[in-house]
């Protein structure tokens, strides 16, 4: 086992596309999660309406690809409404159940053989569908000849490295964003309902729609997250927008530090650093086969949450007592 | 310790109850009278040392058994398989016992077409139309493909359909009850919504398979005692997990929230160690996998249902009786109510607590056990179970036992009976449908009670 070679993979990994995708997803759990103090546990479910909202307008409809985009951010705006209205008047809990309820459902719904004209049932919509596919104009846009470029011990090929570049000037975009309203009237509005709800109330904020705002906005970054991953695959199918998206989505933030501004970032690209080395690792030193890597992962990162939680529940950036979180 | 002496007994008459159904089950099956014998007469066809059900990925097959109006075999039926796109990828021909099956080179989306022409005299398709069935293959699974038979021109009129499916949703209902019942127990005495409930479901199941399966993979004990087994492990698990992660966490005054994403990271553990001992195909049991089902009127049920519907309903009742007449029944009662009212009054309720957990395994792991015998084992089916069970002690009301029975039972009707006017794909949609709408009319559930939630 070669140890340079296990940092190179998880070096890879880290900086890649994957990485980009979780942290987005995370910095919208961040809004929900670590500032409001609201359990979402369908992220993936916006992840999903984001990608398929751009999927559907362009490759199905032929609309143009901003359009695709705006329609895919308006998507998760739509169920982030939908969810919010019955669920953010009661306690935590039952937002948890609901998410996760109405993630589960779009996957059903997507993959369904009623559904299969417009989202492409279980096989999802490949790149080719209509003409250039959604993808096309992403292509057309990379300012970079075809080749792979190689910086010290990271490789990228020409349409990767316009993922990662794209997505990381997008992350930071997004932490900016984080930062300024979390320092801003309605970020302190936020942290108090987190802090107390009642306390909140009392001094003539309308926590409902305090919440609703938080709800729309992650979601919309999860949304963002959702294209992006589309984006990098230039393919989409139901069955990648599984629940375990969002756990390793929870990992990541609490890995990195919720209720932090750089806590999401840090976490995935730390988390996606681990997990690729170990991997790297398992496979290479012939412990086990390829086949049996995914569910040792799942449950390495179920282990992860566990640990973190009871022991270290602020994570890396994180402050304890921002995560003293009850229902 | 009263209580646990009482769930022992539970278990017991409701295993007895099972021995009892388990002989004529048999019987009507052909098996020969000796209930012992007949285990292994009625196991599963492919359970004769076959690789087949040892399958991991790549092992792909189509099956399934052709038998007519009464229940006899149909041989020498021609079954063509093709892939969507139209290419054939084979041809299988019934045998005696009315079996078929076609290797398959992988995963996908296929049809499988009956060639009308070949079925005897006296047997036509009972629907003529559907001839070919579409059907998706996922990665190792072994799919049965059933072509209903009749003796023709018998296409049931909507009102059998209606009964049916009520019955069917009658049985899963019963089946997501049991499991909701330690759920909603649970929330009920610690506020904890345990998101790791699923997995002691699958828990239950692939121990009950592991004692059932023959020697090499398993144990081989009758399915009874091999689930008598697994319900007492199973509550034996939950206990441990409260003695061992929930109590200590509790006297860290973790938090309710931080305690939910532990549960989540613990069902990720379990769901993922159980697929990579258990693999990621979904199994049947090897008793009572084929029945010749009672015909009652417009409705078929086969004796294992029956004896599914039976063990749930006792232990419905039961756990009904226990918590209306025994000492620890309404000190559960009491320490769901309020708490710090009931510690102060003298129970224990850290004991209390542990009993819940103790019972709500138990529980689980035997719903896992009845949900296994009327659908497969697989790793993920106390997972797709989790979320009808939210959805069934939600409706109910969260923290009641009986909203969680009543809720449940609803849950498994909408899921079954939305299949006569829906996609079957989608039947699970309409349950977490039901959900979401309960939340915005009637937060507090059809039994809870109205207080503030938000």
């Amino acid at each position: 086992m070669d140890l340079y070679e296990l940092f190179r993979a998880g070096l890879n990994s880290a900086v890649g596309p994957t990485a980009i995708v979780y942290a987005l997803a995370a910095i919208g759990l961040n809004i929900h999660f670590g500032y409001t103090g609201l359990l979402n546990f369908g992220q993936v479910g916006f992840m999903l309406v984001g990608a398929y909202g751009l999927g559907i307008s362009v490759s199905i409809y032929g609309a143009p690809f901003w359009l695709g985009i705006v329609i895919g951010l308006l998507a998760a705006l739509v169920l982030a409404l939908l969810l919010g209205l019955p669920t953010l008047r009661l306690r935590a809990d039952y937002l948890a159940i609901c998410t996760i309820a109405a993630a589960e459902i779009l996957r059903f719904v997507f993959r369904s053989r009623p559904a299969t004209n417009f989202t492409g049932g279980p096989f999802g919509i490949p790149s080719q569908v209509g003409g250039s596919g959604f993808s096309g104009t992403w292509n057309a846009l990379n300012p970079f000849p075809s080749g792979t470029y190689r910086f010290g011990p990271l490789a990228f090929t020409h349409t990767r490295l316009w993922v990662v570049i794209v997505g990381w000037a997008l992350v930071l975009l997004m932490v900016l964003t984080t930062w300024a309203l979390m320092r801003s009237p309605w970020g302190r509005v936020i942290r108090s309902i987190r802090e107390d709800e009642d306390a909140a109330r009392a001094l003539g904020k309308n926590v409902f729609v305090y919440k609703m705002q938080s709800l729309v906005l992650g979601g919309m970054v999860g949304g963002l997250a959702g294209i992006l991953l589309a984006l990098n695959q230039a393919s989409m199918a139901p069955d990648q927008f599984l629940p375990q998206i969002t756990f390793f989505g929870y990992t990541v933030l609490i890995l990195g530090g919720a209720a932090t501004i750089w806590g999401p970032v840090l976490g995935s690209v730390l988390f996606w650093f681990l997990l690729a080395s170990i991997e790297r690792g398992l496979l290479d030193s012939g412990v086990m086969q390829s086949g049996a890597v995914g569910p040792v992962r799942l449950a390495l990162v179920g282990g992860a949450l566990v640990l973190l939680m009871v022991f270290r529940p602020q994570g890396i950036l994180g402050d304890k007592r921002e995560m003293m979180l009850d229902a | 310790m009263a209580s646990v002496r009482h769930t022992v007994a539970l278990v017991t008459v409701v295993f007895a109850v099972l021995g009892l159904l388990a002989a004529p089950a048999a019987a009507a099956a052909g098996g020969p009278p000796p209930p012992a014998a007949a285990a292994a007469t009625t196991a599963h066809p492919d359970a004769a040392g076959s690789p087949l059900l040892l399958a991991q990925s790549g092992d792909e097959a189509v099956q399934g058994t052709l038998r007519d109006a009464e229940g006899e075999p149909v041989e020498g039926v021609v079954i063509t398989v093709t892939t969507a796109g139209g290419e054939v990828i084979g041809e299988a021909e019934s045998d005696a016992e009315g079996n078929w099956s076609l290797p398959m080179p992988g995963p996908g989306e296929y049809v499988a077409t009956l060639d009308q022409g070949t079925l005897p005299d006296g047997a036509a398709l009972r629907d003529p139309e559907r001839d070919s069935l579409a059907f998706e293959l996922r990665t190792g699974q072994q799919r049965t493909v059933l072509f209903p038979i009749g003796e023709g021109g018998t296409v049931g009129t909507f009102l059998d359909s209606v009964l049916a499916q009520t019955l069917s949703g009658l049985r899963f209902g019963l089946i997501i009850a049991i499991t909701a019942l330690g759920l909603s127990l649970i929330f009920g005495t610690t506020g904890l919504v345990n998101f790791a409930h699923g997995e002691l479901v699958t828990l239950g199941a692939v121990m009950a398979w592991f004692f059932n399966a023959p020697a090499p993979r398993g144990v081989g004990l009758t399915l009874i005692l091999a689930g008598l087994i697994a319900t007492v492990l199973s509550a034996g698990a939950g206990g441990a997990i409260e003695l061992g992660l929930w109590r200590p966490l509790r006297r860290r005054r973790t938090g309710l929230i931080q305690m939910l994403v532990i549960s989540i990271g613990i069902a990720l553990i379990l769901r993922n160690l159980i697929q990579i001992w258990f693999g990621a195909s979904s199994r049947p049991f090897f008793d009572y996998t084929i029945q010749q089902p009672w015909t009652l009127g417009p409705l078929r049920l086969t004796p294992r249902d029956a004896a599914v519907m039976l063990l749930a309903t006792l232990t419905l009742v039961g756990v009904a009786t226990m918590l209306q007449r025994t000492r620890i029944g309404k000190a559960m009662r009491a320490v769901a109510d309020n708490r710090d009212l009931a510690e102060s009054s003298g129970i224990d309720v850290q004991r209390v607590i542990l009993v819940v957990w103790v019972i709500g395994g138990g529980l689980a792991g035997f719903g896992g056990i009845l949900y296994g015998l009327s659908e497969n084992v697989s790793y993920l089916m106390g997972f797709r179970l989790l979320l009808l069970m939210f959805a069934g002690v939600i409706l109910g009301g969260l923290g009641t036992a009986y909203g969680a029975m009543l809720g449940s039972i609803v849950v498994g009707l909408v899921t079954e009976l939305s299949t006569l006017f829906f996609s079957t794909e989608l039947k699970f949609v309409w349950a977490l449908v039901v959900l979401i709408l309960i939340l915005l009319v009637r937060p507090q559930g059809l039994l809870g009670r109205r207080e503030r939630i938000g």
